[in-house]
């Protein structure tokens, strides 16, 4: 049975000026599924992520998500999607009620929705006591839950995370994955960018970027077998000797 | 609509939880007004002055009385010598000497010309020149008094008035001044900040990736800083009625309506600096050198425009705060009407235009 794609790319190309950041890159991700996006720093893996959300348009190639065109319906889109960007984003000055009810706001909700919200993500993360709070008086591993919610608080159909456990210790990010489950769980599809390789492990399907090209996509069980590789770890370092880019 | 409540009183939090921006935003107006208005003064009033009467009779004592009686000097000490004076001026005891020699109603009366004369302190050249023109327009006034007792055939008297503003007083030209620095600190410095930060935070990548439009997003940092200016308009002309004594001679409807149009300029101005530069610290030094600088300078606040090189007379034109300005002045001080400043309400309309068309552009980029 053919499973409903929700991210679709042909081509997709980014260029700054004569460099090319993201060079033709095609793939599928499946509703439900958790699409774990790999490569080196300056690979074009957070480029690829900005084009699909609207914050950079492409060069060329096209690109749908949730069945909608970036170009021609791009608020269509946005309505879909969840965003977790790589360095922590949250108002770190306000409570986290205050953060909680600006972005269900700003994602459209209404204001009864963001009170039903907010109740129910609160009493979820635990944190009902820690409404008042003001962010930057929690603890980094609460902080990137709490932005995790928030990105998936209006029911998107895909939520990107962009190296979301960036500098935290392994314990905090198993918890973190937990909830990327819970959340894959109940049907939202998960596209993460991450240059943890344990993390790969935890993907439905991987693709690896060298040098602004997709090399590698497949299974993490299917990549081990056709590189003859022991973890992903040992494929990534294989990939990433190739590259001419230097990591920024 | 539910995106702009939430996004305005997200700013507002903002706001209200940094004591410092607060304390800029609500107090630095009042303390400029207070400042300006009581300790920098240029008024000359009770100065202290030195005399030195050589010639001890009617003519010197009319003379000396004429003095007395003016309320800008005061006659901290009689001395004999000019050796004296010269020890006053060093102890800073005064800031001018009258000198009258001896033999004054004679060579009055006999030769008609006598000779007095004035030494002023001009450590401070602005304050000395206008303690002259002062006790030399007394000494006129005296003069004046004994030609018209003699009967000469004919004689000119000059009558002075100091139009709109009779008393010379300071605080008249500093009030449109004050206005027009803090609502461009305020309005544009606190915006292209507040975008600024925003970008630093990494949220507005956020903002930019959620439904929201950017109009929504622009009008929302624009709203709360536009509520503050006014709530500061408001504040200074307060002060400047009551504790200052400053009525406003033309309609307060037509001040508030420009002061409207001057905050909308400065927050255009700090979308488009917002737009130039991604850290806090830029923003703020664009907004202090490129905006504050030429405010201070060829507004016409401090220094007059009418006495700059001409290339720096043209270069004050495209200074928004100049015609902000002009037309608070003519407004308040000459009472005139719409009529007579809308040239001036218009070149601010147009430049409001522009940067807003600029920013709006370049915002659009951005999103590309």
């Amino acid at each position: 049975m053919q499973a409903e794609q929700v991210i679709v790319t042909e081509k997709l190309t980014k260029k700054f000026g004569d460099f090319t950041a993201v060079d033709e890159i095609t793939f599928q991700v499946n509703k439900g599924e958790i699409f774990g996006f790999l490569g080196a720093n300056g690979a074009g893996k957070t480029t690829a992520m900005k084009m699909l959300i609207g914050i950079w348009e492409p060069t060329s190639g096209r690109a749908s998500i949730a069945g909608f065109d970036i170009y021609k319906d791009m608020e269509q889109v946005k309505k879909n999607i969840g965003y977790m960007s790589q360095r922590f984003s949250l108002y770190e000055d306000i409570p986290v009620i205050e953060n909680i009810r600006f972005f269900g706001g700003i994602y459209g909700l209404s204001k009864k929705q963001i009170k039903i919200k907010s109740a129910e993500l609160l009493e979820q993360l635990g944190m009902t006591h820690e409404a008042k709070t003001i962010v930057s008086a929690l603890p980094l591993g609460w902080k990137q839950k709490l932005a995790f919610s928030i990105a998936i608080i209006h029911d998107p159909k895909i939520v990107f995370l962009d190296e979301p456990t960036g500098g935290v210790d392994p314990i905090t990010r198993r918890k973190f994955w937990e909830l990327i489950y819970a959340a894959a769980a109940s049907g939202v599809t998960v596209f993460v960018t991450t240059h943890y390789m344990d993390e790969a492990e935890y993907c439905d399907r991987i693709s690896i970027m060298v040098d602004g090209k997709i090399e590698a996509l497949d299974t993490p069980a299917n990549l081990k077998k056709q590189y003859n590789a022991a973890s992903i770890d040992e494929i990534f370092t294989q990939l990433a000797r190739g590259a001419k880019r230097k990591a920024d | 609509m539910q995106q702009f409540y939430v996004f305005v009183k997200k700013e507002f939090y903002h706001i209200f939880r940094d004591k410092k921006s607060l304390l800029i935003i609500f107090a630095l107006p009042i303390a400029q007004m207070l400042i300006f208005g009581f300790a920098l003064t240029n008024e000359i009033k009770n100065t202290e002055i030195a005399i030195l009467d050589g010639a001890h009779d009617e003519a010197s004592q009319a003379l000396i009385a004429q003095f007395e009686a003016s309320k800008y000097f005061e006659i901290k000490k009689t001395i004999t010598t000019t050796a004296e004076a010269d020890m006053a001026f060093k102890a800073d005891e005064i800031k001018l000497a009258l000198i009258i020699p001896p033999n004054f109603k004679a060579e009055l009366a006999h030769s008609n010309s006598a000779r007095i004369q004035i030494l002023a302190d001009a450590t401070d050249p602005n304050t000395a020149t206008t303690l002259e023109v002062y006790a030399g327009a007394i000494v006129r006034d005296y003069q004046n008094g004994i030609t018209n007792n003699y009967r000469l055939p004919y004689s000119i008297t000059a009558e002075i008035r100091m139009l709109y503003n009779p008393q010379l007083k300071g605080a008249y030209l500093f009030v449109p001044g004050v206005m027009g620095m803090i609502l461009l600190l305020i309005s544009a410095m606190m915006t292209s900040i507040s975008i600024v930060r925003e970008k630093e935070l990494n949220t507005m990548e956020i903002i930019l990736a959620s439904p929201l439009k950017p109009i929504i997003l622009i009008l929302s940092k624009a709203v709360p800083y536009m509520v503050i200016s006014l709530i500061n308009v408001s504040t200074i002309l307060i002060i400047s009625v009551t504790l200052l004594d400053l009525p406003i001679h033309g309609s307060l409807m037509l001040v508030m309506g420009v002061s409207f149009l001057f905050i909308t300029t400065a927050l255009s101005l700090g979308l488009m600096i917002s737009n130039i530069t991604d850290s806090q610290q830029t923003a703020m030094f664009i907004s202090l050198m490129g905006l504050m600088l030429p405010t201070l300078i060829l507004s016409g606040f401090m220094f007059p425009i009418e006495n700059m090189p001409y290339p720096m007379q043209l270069l004050s034109n495209i200074v928004p705060t100049k015609w902000f300005f002009i037309i608070i002045k003519d407004v308040m001080i000459k009472g005139l009407g719409f009529a007579s400043v809308w040239k001036e309400i218009a070149i601010l309309f147009g430049m409001t235009l522009l940067f807003l068309g600029i920013s709006w552009k370049k915002f659009k980029m951005r999103l590309e």
